[in-house]
C-alpha cells in the first residue's frame, strides 16, 4: 500500500467527517485535492481494501443480543461450495473457512449467527445445518456470553 | 427506531457514495434532505446504534496478518488469564464463550512470522496451550443486519 493510501485509511478508518463534503474535508486536513481522496477510495472499493461505506450498526442496540459461532465439520472437498452458500444466508454476518486442529478442534467452517434471542438463533443455525445437509459430519454452537476486550482493528 | 433510522440501517450500510455531495445524493436516495440525514446519523452515532459511519476497511487487505486464537481456560483461572492476554497490544478483541473453549481472541501482527512467538508467550504466561486458527478463507456475504 503506498504512503497516500495509508494517510487516507489513517484519516478515515474512524469514520467520515459528518459534514456537507467529507471527502473536501479530509482533502484539506492531508493537503491533498478532492479529486485524489475520491479515486484513492474508489480504487481501495474497487480492488477489496474497503469492504464497503456506509453504516456500521452496532449488533447490540438493533436488539441482536444472542451472538453465536456456528462451527462445521464438512468435507475439504465442498467446504467452499458449502461455504459460499452459507454466507449467502441473509442471516449470517461472517463465513470462513480455517483449518482444522485435531484431535482438538474438527471444525473447518465457521459462520457468524446474530439473534433477538437464543431461541431465535438456534433456529437460524438450524437453517444453515438444513442447508449444509448431508455434508455435516459435526457441528457445534459457541455463544458469546462477555466481551472481554474490543478495540478493533486498526493501523496506528 | 424511526422510519429515517431504519432506512439508514437497511439501506446505507454500503454504497455510500464517492461524490462531491454524498449526503446530499444519500438523502434523496432515502427520501429526506442533506442537513437531516446528517443530524440523524450524529444522533445515531451519539446514542451507540451505529458504532461508525465511514468505509469499512478489511484490515487484512490493508496488510498484516490476523489469526482467531481460542483457549480452554478453567473458570477458576479465566479472569487472570483474559487479564494477560488482554495485555497483549496485538490482542484486537477478546470474546468469552459458553463452552469447553471459552475464550476465543484475535491477533493482529504486522507479519505472520510475528504471531507465532505471541502465541508462544502467551502459552508460556498462561500456561494454557492456544489453538491457532487463521482463516483460509472468506465466503461472500450477501445481506447484513437488518433493523
Amino acid at each position: 500500500m503506498n504512503a497516500l493510501d495509508e494517510r487516507i485509511v489513517r484519516a478515515t478508518q474512524a469514520g467520515l467527517p459528518l459534514v456537507a463534503e467529507p471527502y473536501k474535508a479530509i482533502a484539506a486536513s492531508l493537503g491533498i485535492e478532492h479529486s485524489e481522496v475520491l479515486s484513492r477510495l474508489e480504487a481501495m472499493l474497487a480492488d477489496g481494501r474497503i469492504r464497503r461505506i456506509g453504516a456500521v450498526p452496532n449488533h447490540y442496540a438493533l436488539g441482536y443480543t444472542a451472538n453465536a459461532m456456528s462451527v462445521w465439520d464438512v468435507a475439504d472437498h465442498t467446504v467452499d461450495e458449502l461455504g459460499a452458500q452459507v454466507g449467502a444466508l441473509a442471516f449470517v454476518t461472517h463465513c470462513y473457512r480455517r483449518p482444522r486442529r485435531l484431535p482438538d478442534w474438527p471444525y473447518n467452517l465457521f459462520a457468524m449467527v446474530h439473534g433477538a434471542s437464543r431461541t431465535d438463533t438456534a433456529l437460524k443455525i438450524e437453517i444453515i445445518r438444513t442447508a449444509l445437509g448431508l455434508a455435516v459430519r459435526a457441528s457445534d454452537v459457541l455463544y458469546s456470553t462477555r466481551i472481554l476486550k474490543k478495540t478493533g482493528l486498526r493501523i496506528d | 427506531m424511526d422510519e429515517l433510522e431504519r432506512a439508514i440501517v437497511n439501506r446505507l450500510q454500503g454504497g455510500f457514495p464517492l461524490s462531491e455531495r454524498p449526503f446530499a445524493d444519500a438523502a434523496r436516495e432515502l427520501g429526506t434532505d442533506e442537513a437531516t440525514l446528517i443530524a440523524k446519523l450524529k444522533a445515531m452515532l451519539e446514542a451507540g446504534t451505529l458504532t461508525r459511519f465511514g468505509p469499512l476497511y478489511d484490515a487484512e487487505r490493508l496488510g498484516g496478518a490476523f489469526t482467531l486464537c481460542a483457549m480452554s481456560v478453567p473458570p477458576a483461572d479465566f479472569e487472570r488469564v483474559a487479564a494477560l492476554v488482554n495485555a497483549h497490544p496485538a490482542v484486537a478483541h477478546n470474546y468469552e464463550r459458553a463452552h469447553r473453549y471459552n475464550m476465543w481472541f484475535v491477533i493482529a501482527a504486522a507479519s505472520r512470522a510475528q504471531i507465532a512467538p505471541l502465541i508462544a508467550a502467551i502459552e508460556a504466561q498462561t500456561g494454557y496451550p492456544v489453538l491457532d486458527l487463521p482463516r483460509e478463507q472468506e465466503y461472500f456475504i450477501e445481506l447484513r443486519l437488518v433493523a
